[in-house]
């Protein structure tokens, strides 16, 4: 379905013809959710996102910005790579974005005096959020505000059903499950037809 | 379907096929009166309708170009995106939630009730309710409201109760599952509710009235409707005598057309139809059509809105079933003693899980933020809405630089919170926070205001000539057979959601035009 855009499937195999073509990376990595829902969205355990504007140093800096800005801490990594492609994208479409956010990242080393990936997760969030505001923060937020929570494995992870009409709507399955408060009078919350 | 040849000028033409156009036609065309509808936006249907948030709101939102000024929140974190209503057959009908709440007695003469408010704009409304009451009794017949004329209310679901608990524990009286236009058993050819929770996105279920499966398919049916969508009208045009003749649109592939007329009716929701009477400015109407008050564009009002949500220990799982599930209305009085004027009403409300990421705290990130959405199978929500204030400098104004596609100057939105309004907002929020930790919730998320949805005010309904753009039955001061039938009409905003009465009003303008027009007085 059109909302999970990330490929969630085996490695991509790393040809020398692949890298030539794209003049690019591959970010990958694995799900750390080992079972439940996302797992079983899930054909395979491992992610593949093909970057065609940034590199895949680039890219698995963006995603750790993006955790940063945005800290689920069980939140996979593979929901961020989502993010992570829409950037991506941007970036192939306009050569600003493109400048816009390797400036940024040259930006976090700066403030970092070093390699700012390096850092625990920790120092890494203290350092982005100090440049909220900027249009480098700005960007990576306003495009994860909808694309981080806008996939069927954020839906899974955060608990959201998402579309219903296939499934009859919510009228037999649990619209007034909720079991830890009294039911209303009838009169407030009559019968169902 | 009608086909009425572009120089025929004895039609009358709709602007708008929403709550106040689609209705409005239906009445008419049920009087044997033929009608041209022109719509901006396309044709969808509960086939074509989306289950999916941001999918849907491409699908069915007014997007066109729109400015915004002012101190509300709204113009820094939407700034292009004052409100949050459609551009689609079947209007904003499409996406409201379905409360249906007659306006109150006392809301209906707000200057003599409230007094003079400084800065405020009041005024009484030149009708009253006992004037709208056989009306009020019409639409909730025609719109299947749930307990109005025998018919069930809907059955809550898990986000009501949690705002019943609350309510009950916190002693509020009136706490139902509403007066919805949504079905609770089949009728009027259309299934009853199977709560999707997709009320926002277009009913798939046909089980929520709009003008889009209910007043335009009746329309349709009697012969005397020409419909025409991808129809966004640029201009209306008037006689040398000063009566309108014409309204000029561009067609579905952009070509402007010119369509003859008998009467105008514009329904374009606040922000279009005071755009539209502006850019129809003219030798004899320099600062735009029938605004010789000055009136048109003012007095803007977006209800005084807010949401709180709350987080429980325990699941809640409020996005399962109707999207406005019940209602508190015990605050929708007129009580000075709480520091404002006017009341509110409590309406649950939901989100789905992409649209509470970009309404929860715009502009929002971080741990907190985070923490919010984490917990967001725990979450419930309502939604406040209250009567604000009408405010002259509040307006829709033609933007000096800014120009649509078909070159005609885009809206400005201007809105400031007047005193009164962010009162009554204080008091909400601190009402929602009681109600939720009164259930027991572990944290409260008050939230403020979306873009509007409520759009109202802009050619208000006056007594007098000088105080208003039209009339009690909304017939322009200035031009006799031109008519505003959609929400624009309202002289004051009341506390309630404001379809019903835009539905009365219009079956009550069928009534007047129609008569108007057998006098050959117009």
């Amino acid at each position: 379905m059109k909302q999970t855009p990330v490929e969630v499937n085996a490695p991509v195999a790393l040809t020398r013809r692949r890298f030539l073509k794209t003049g690019s990376g591959v970010l990958m990595g694995t799900l750390m959710a080992t079972g439940g829902t996302l797992a079983a969205l899930a054909p395979s355990r491992t992610w593949a996102l093909t970057m065609s504007a940034l590199t895949d140093a680039e890219g698995d800096k963006l995603l750790k910005v993006t955790r940063a800005i945005f800290p689920h801490d069980t939140l996979d990594d593979a929901v961020y790579a989502l993010v992570v492609k829409d950037l991506d994208a941007a970036a192939a479409s306009d050569a600003n974005v493109a400048k816009l956010l390797r400036a940024g990242l040259q930006d976090l080393d700066q403030r970092a005096s070093g390699d700012w990936a390096s850092l625990d997760y920790l120092a890494r969030e203290n350092i982005v959020i100090k440049m909220a505001g900027t249009d480098f923060f700005e960007k990576i937020r306003g495009t994860s505000v909808v694309s981080l929570y806008n996939n069927e494995m954020a839906w899974a992870h955060f608990g959201y059903e998402g579309a219903s009409y296939d499934k009859g709507g919510y009228f037999d399955r649990g619209f007034q499950d909720l079991n830890w408060l009294p039911d209303p009078d009838a009169n407030a919350s009559p019968a169902k037809a | 379907m009608a086909n009425i040849a572009l120089d025929d000028d004895t039609a009358v033409v709709v602007i708008g096929s929403g709550a106040g156009g689609g209705t409005l036609a239906n009445e008419l065309c049920q009087k044997g009166i033929k009608v041209v509808v022109l719509e901006a936006g396309a044709r969808e249907s509960a086939q074509t309708f989306q289950n999916d948030e941001w999918g849907s709101f491409g699908q069915l939102s007014w997007l066109d170009k729109r400015t915004t000024s002012g101190s509300w929140r709204v113009a820094r974190d939407f700034s292009g995106l004052p409100a949050w209503i459609c551009k689609t057959v079947g209007g904003s009908t499409t996406h409201w939630a379905g409360a249906s709440l007659r306006i109150q007695d006392h809301e209906f003469k707000a200057l003599t009730n409230y007094g003079k408010v400084e800065g405020a704009n009041l005024l009484d409304w030149p009708l009253t309710l006992q004037d709208l009451e056989p009306y009020y009794d019409k639409a909730e017949k025609k719109m299947g409201v749930t307990r109005t004329n025998g018919i069930p209310g809907l059955p809550g679901n898990n986000n009501f109760k949690v705002m019943y608990d609350g309510a009950k524990k916190l002693g509020y009286k009136d706490c139902h599952t509403g007066r919805m236009a949504i079905n609770s058993r089949n009728r009027d050819g259309r299934g009853h509710c199977r709560q999707l929770g997709f009320c926002f996105q277009g009913c798939k279920m046909d089980a929520k009235w709009s003008t889009m499966n209910s007043e335009i398919p009746m329309a349709e049916k009697t012969g005397n409707l020409d419909l025409r969508p991808k129809a966004q009208v640029v201009k209306i045009e008037h006689d040398k005598s000063g009566k309108v003749n014409a309204v000029v649109y561009a067609d579905a592939d952009g070509n402007l057309q010119k369509q003859m007329a008998r009467v105008v009716c514009v329904a374009g929701n606040s922000i279009e139809t005071p755009r539209l009477l502006l850019n129809s400015e003219s030798s004899k109407h320099p600062d735009g059509l029938a605004n010789s008050s000055g009136q048109v564009g003012r007095n803007y009002m977006r209800h005084m809105t807010g949401s709180v949500y709350a987080t429980f220990d325990e699941p809640v799982h409020m996005w399962r079933g109707t999207t406005m599930a019940g209602i508190i209305t015990d605050e929708s009085r007129h009580d000075p003693a709480r520091g404002f004027v006017g009341g509110y009403e409590m309406e649950t409300l939901s989100l789905g899980l992409p649209f509470m990421a970009a309404f929860l705290d715009p502009g929002g990130w971080g741990r907190d933020f985070c923490r919010a959405m984490d917990n967001y199978a725990n979450m419930a929500g309502m939604w406040l809405v209250g009567e604000d204030m009408p405010q002259e400098s509040n307006r829709i104004t033609a933007h000096a630089s800014e120009k649509d596609q078909f070159g005609m100057p885009v809206p400005n939105v201007h809105f400031d919170d007047h005193p009164n309004d962010i009162a009554m907002r204080e008091h909400a929020f601190g009402q929602g926070r009681a109600i939720y930790e009164a259930a027991g919730a572990n944290h409260i998320y008050p939230v403020p205001p979306y873009p509007s949805t409520h759009n109202l005010g802009t050619c208000r309904m006056s007594a007098k000539s000088a105080d208003g753009v039209v009339n009690g039955n909304g017939q322009a001061h200035d031009i006799d057979n031109l008519f505003i039938s959609d929400g624009s009409q309202f002289t004051t905003g009341a506390s309630e959601n404001p379809t019903l009465t835009i539905v009365t009003l219009a079956i009550r303008q069928a009534d007047y035009i129609a008569k108007q027009m057998s006098m050959k007085a117009i």
